[in-house]
């Protein structure tokens, strides 16, 4: 006979509490506001995750796929599975209004929407997070974590960074 | 999305743990310019380019796991280094910089015309995959090109290294596309278009940059078609290494050695 778990857990309940987990790099954020977490399936043989990562090289992966597993054991789900998904791929054009607006008040850039070829992308001018002001430079498109790009304004002086439009 | 299991010796396992050792080799080499590189802008660009490497040599030895069962880990840490099929490019030290540059510009470029080869595969898990690593490598060109048209013809110093690393790493390059076992299973069934086609694409690709940036190689165009006039290096697809790999693997396995399968 096969085993029924989670009987009296609903699938709000689970979302609610995968909504508390932040990103380690980038805490004001959680994990669903940067639609990390794709997808939850729950049903009487256990509840499935799904997870889309940000970057394939993101080592915080298996600190989140033990966090998510540690939450919803401790809320009492069994035979909890977190998958990874790449269909579709993770991208910045997934992150709503909200989300971005709360990068900048952590002096991070939110990124711009993707254009067809990455030249393209990059061609806009980039807002400082601090005074607003388009007179800002590339120092480098690669930051100090996958996600993050480094610029400098030429107008506050204040060196911020962006995050990498993918 | 049901993955038939393909027997141990299939041409689509052959194919997808080559595209991980590629990665898991290459982001090696990139790494080890961390805290080493000539400015510090490129020791950040590299130390991402190293970690991006990687993570798609992870998202490739997961999807061979979901085939095989063996874990990303187990592939990486506990094979021996001859069984890896990894080209031999990707084993070679990482020389100076314009040979980084030089090598790191022609795997990028071979990259991208092989990923955007699955994006029409018939195989659905090679197609998924594809789509989110070319999203980041696209970084790695545009840097690495960029690296390449300024150092090319820069001064008389960097002109001679960069083109002692094109006449290096040309050879090596075209290893690449050395075909893995049974290739033509997989050209017949729609996986992708086969290695010979893919190396026409790249070479027209680098060719007119590498020209462009008065660096000579060992190719010309005749009929609308490349050839090259130097033999390639070959081997690595075959397990036929240097000893260059058997330094690097004992370097990235030694310490997993000391408590296999230890958590961290």
């Amino acid at each position: 006979m096969v085993r029924t778990v989670n009987k009296g857990i609903d699938k709000e309940a689970i979302w609610k509490e995968l909504g508390k987990i932040r990103d380690p790099e980038i805490p004001i954020l959680t994990l669903t506001e940067m639609r990390i977490i794709r997808d939850v399936q729950l049903d009487e043989k256990g509840v499935c995750v799904t997870m889309s990562p940000t970057f394939a090289g993101c080592p915080a992966l298996d600190h989140m796929r033990d966090e998510i597993r540690t939450r919803l054991r401790d809320m009492g789900c069994e035979e909890v599975e977190v998958r990874l998904s790449f269909s579709p791929p993770w991208s910045t054009d997934m992150l709503d209004e909200s989300t971005k607006l709360k990068l900048e008040t952590v002096g991070i850039t939110p990124p711009p929407p993707l254009k067809q070829r990455l030249e393209d992308s990059l061609a806009e001018p980039v807002a400082c997070p601090y005074c607003h002001s388009t007179t800002t430079r590339v120092e480098s498109l690669f930051g100090a974590t996958l996600c993050k790009q480094l610029y400098f304004c030429e107008a506050c002086k204040q060196p911020f960074e962006r995050f990498k439009p993918v | 999305m049901a993955i038939s299991p393909p027997s141990a010796t299939s041409p689509l396992l052959a194919f997808i743990l080559a595209l991980a050792d590629d990665e898991l080799m290459l982001g090696h080499r990139d790494a080890e310019w961390t805290g080493h590189a000539p400015i510090l802008e490129e020791d950040i660009a590299f130390s991402n380019i190293a970690q991006d490497e990687l993570g798609h040599s992870l998202v490739w030895y997961s999807l061979h796991e979901q085939m095989t069962g063996k874990s990303p880990d187990v592939m990486a840490f506990e094979r021996p280094w001859a069984d890896f099929t990894c080209c031999r490019l990707v084993t070679y030290p990482r020389g100076d910089f314009a040979y980084t540059v030089v090598r790191q510009y022609f795997f990028d470029v071979a990259e991208k015309v092989r990923l955007e080869s699955l994006r029409s595969s018939s195989s659905s898990e090679l197609k998924d995959v594809a789509g989110k690593i070319l999203r980041e490598e696209s970084y790695h060109l545009l840097h690495l090109r960029g690296l390449l048209e300024r150092l090319g013809d820069a001064t008389e110093e960097s002109h001679r290294r960069m083109q002692a690393a094109v006449d290096a790493a040309f050879p090596q390059a075209l290893g690449i596309f050395e075909p893995v076992p049974e290739e033509e299973h997989l050209v017949r069934t729609g996986v992708f278009p086969g290695n010979a086609i893919l190396e026409q694409e790249w070479l027209n690709e680098v060719l007119p940059v590498l020209l462009g940036s008065t660096l000579s190689v060992p190719a010309s165009k005749q009929n609308g078609r490349i050839s090259i006039h130097v033999s390639p290096d070959v081997g690595g697809r075959r397990k036929s290494h240097t000893p260059h790999l058997k330094q690097l693997v004992d370097d990235l396995q030694q310490v997993y050695r000391i408590a296999p399968g230890a958590g961290w």
